[in-house]
């Protein structure tokens, strides 16, 4: 266990200490900010009867952070070691493969987490200044959930896709082709006909657009938490394999 | 302390290491010296557990590096080609990190990370970014992480490349002391490095161990072809009567020089060291001997020699 804080506070430093994560977190707060003036815009026009996050994660720039920040958080992770060398370094020294994994993903997930921290601010600033049943605790906790979910298995992805090659730029471009694809596959439910209903079905639970409307709401539906917990698993367990495949013979 | 026996890695369609065996001893000193793209750093990466063998074992300290790679890892240190390093942290800071990777405890890792420093010439340096440090530093900081849990077997691929003569030679310092206490593998393609650092020598060649022996037997394994050169102001023939009935002498051949000197090539016979009967016979006869040279076969020749007719048969 101490070696796995040890992976962790390397993974967190190396965000922090480095000037590409100060990067990564004013891009987000600049579309988390941009985001903001969209919805302070909706507010002023004309009443809605939706929850003041679920007009917020409708703006496309939730989307955009969610798309585009993942990747570039992650694309180091193994790509950059691998290129490094210290890949070697690092698999040469008694530690499990599972501990790196964990770590790495951690690591990458806290950094996510911190990038948001400034749409609490946003929120804060609402409440302040509109009456208080705008913003209840419930639509609040469930989307930041929404939020911790959609970005395990979005930096659980791109990880995988960090594992895959030794070129920080392919593994963001890998990652950014599967978390768009996951995105659209949702959209693909409406597009089939009315006839096909258990496809649609199928793919109704990869509706990430649905699902987080459902948490911006404050509604917590087991069945998206399950699919959202299952697929990071997989995407770990896949990584985790492709780290272990060095030493196949 | 390392036994290889059979090591065959083939990446796809290229064997880089051809069926090898080998052992080290407990405290021995050994250079894996060949040209660039021999297998020695394949060799290194499977011996340290960072790759497996396609066929063959590899043993270390009595464990398997395979099948029980925790326990080797535990008493390896190994520092990969080009000594990977993280760029953006501080020595100490990066040497207190691999020490609790390698499992030390947080009080052990203080005390050890400040005798490694200390022990590598980095005791006033454990502050400065890595990124930042001049290479010969830096090189300091892949050995020190080497040494940071006192493994039984330290594996160092090419310490040397890319310093300066003052920092190779305090790179050198440093691993002479290691001998002993620790088991060292060092690889290198730079020959006077293995005369004066190892204990032995394998020379690796095209995946394959073409000799293995100290520096001192392969270069006396190599005096078969050695010569002695006298110069001697003599009649020609008193010389070669005095040749012939030395039983030592295998060959002689005689060239006038300048004056009345005569330029004498002689072979020994079985590698014995003609030097003095030489003088003996010179001072008997009462002639005069400007120079007398044994020509040794350097370390380099040796090389030369055991690569070249590899290099020929695969062109």
């Amino acid at each position: 266990m101490s070696i796995f804080w040890a992976l962790l506070r390397r993974e967190l430093s190396s965000f922090f200490f480095a000037l590409t994560g100060y990067v990564i977190i004013a891009a987000v707060t600049l579309l988390t900010g941009l985001s903001f003036v969209v919805l302070i815009h909706n507010l002023g026009t004309d009443p809605s009867p939706m929850p003041v996050t679920e007009m917020f994660y409708r703006t496309y720039f939730f989307w955009l952070v969610v798309l585009l920040a993942s990747p570039v958080i992650t694309m180091r992770s193994f790509a950059l070691e691998k290129a490094s060398g210290t890949f070697e370094t690092l698999m040469t020294t008694p530690v499990g493969d599972v501990q790196v994994v964990a770590a790495k993903f951690v690591g990458a997930l806290i950094f996510y987490l911190v990038a948001w921290l400034p749409l609490l601010a946003c929120l804060f600033i609402v409440r302040h200044f509109t009456n208080q049943n705008a913003l209840d605790s419930g639509t609040v906790g469930g989307m930041f959930l929404g939020i911790f979910l959609v970005g395990g298995l979005f930096i659980s992805l791109g990880c995988f896709a960090s594992s895959l090659t030794r070129s920080q730029m392919a593994a963001a471009m890998i990652a950014f082709v599967l978390g768009v694809s996951l995105f659209a596959l949702g959209f693909l439910a409406e597009a089939l006909p009315a006839t096909a209903r258990w496809q649609s079905e199928i793919i109704s639970y990869f509706g990430l657009f649905e699902q987080m409307r459902d948490f911006a709401r404050g509604v917590v539906d087991t069945r998206a938490v399950t699919f959202y917990v299952t697929a990071t698993f997989w995407f770990l367990f896949l990584t985790l394999r492709v780290v272990e495949g060095r030493r196949w013979k | 302390m390392i036994e290889v026996s059979n090591l065959t890695k083939r990446y796809a369609g290229r064997t880089a290491v051809d069926d090898i065996s080998f052992t080290v001893a407990r405290g021995e000193i050994v250079g894996l010296l060949g040209p660039n793209g021999a297998g020695k750093s394949t060799t290194m990466r499977v011996l340290s557990g960072f790759m497996p063998a396609t066929s063959g074992t590899v043993r270390v300290a009595g464990f398997d590096v395979f099948h029980d790679a925790d326990e080797t890892r535990r008493r390896i240190g190994y520092m990969p080609e080009n000594n990977p390093l993280y760029p953006e942290m501080r020595v100490r800071e990066y040497l207190k990190f691999r020490a609790r990777l390698k499992g030390l405890g947080w009080k052990k890792s203080r005390e050890r990370v400040t005798t490694v420093m200390e022990q590598c010439g980095l005791a006033d340096a454990g502050r400065r970014v890595i990124g930042q440090l001049s290479k010969g530093y830096k090189q300091r900081v892949g050995l020190a992480d080497a040494l940071v849990h006192d493994p039984e077997l330290i594996i160092l691929d090419e310490p040397t490349i890319g310093l300066d003569p003052q920092q190779i030679r305090s790179v050198r310092t440093l691993i002479k002391s290691l001998a002993g206490k620790h088991t060292v593998l060092i690889s290198t393609h730079i020959l006077p490095e293995v005369e004066m650092m190892c204990g032995r020598v394998l020379i690796m060649f095209g995946g394959r161990v073409l000799a293995s022996d100290t520096p001192e037997n392969l270069q006396r394994r190599m005096a078969g072809g050695s010569q002695i050169i006298a110069e001697i102001a003599a009649p020609e023939s008193a010389l070669r009567t005095a040749f012939e009935n030395l039983p030592e002498v295998e060959q002689f051949d005689i060239t006038a020089a300048d004056g009345n000197f005569f330029r004498c090539a002689l072979t020994p016979r079985g590698g014995t060291d003609l030097r003095a009967a030489i003088f003996a016979l010179v001072q008997q006869h009462g002639w005069t001997l400007r120079e007398l040279t044994r020509s040794r076969h350097s370390l380099e020749d040796i090389y030369m020699q055991v690569t070249r007719p590899t290099t020929e048969a695969v062109e």
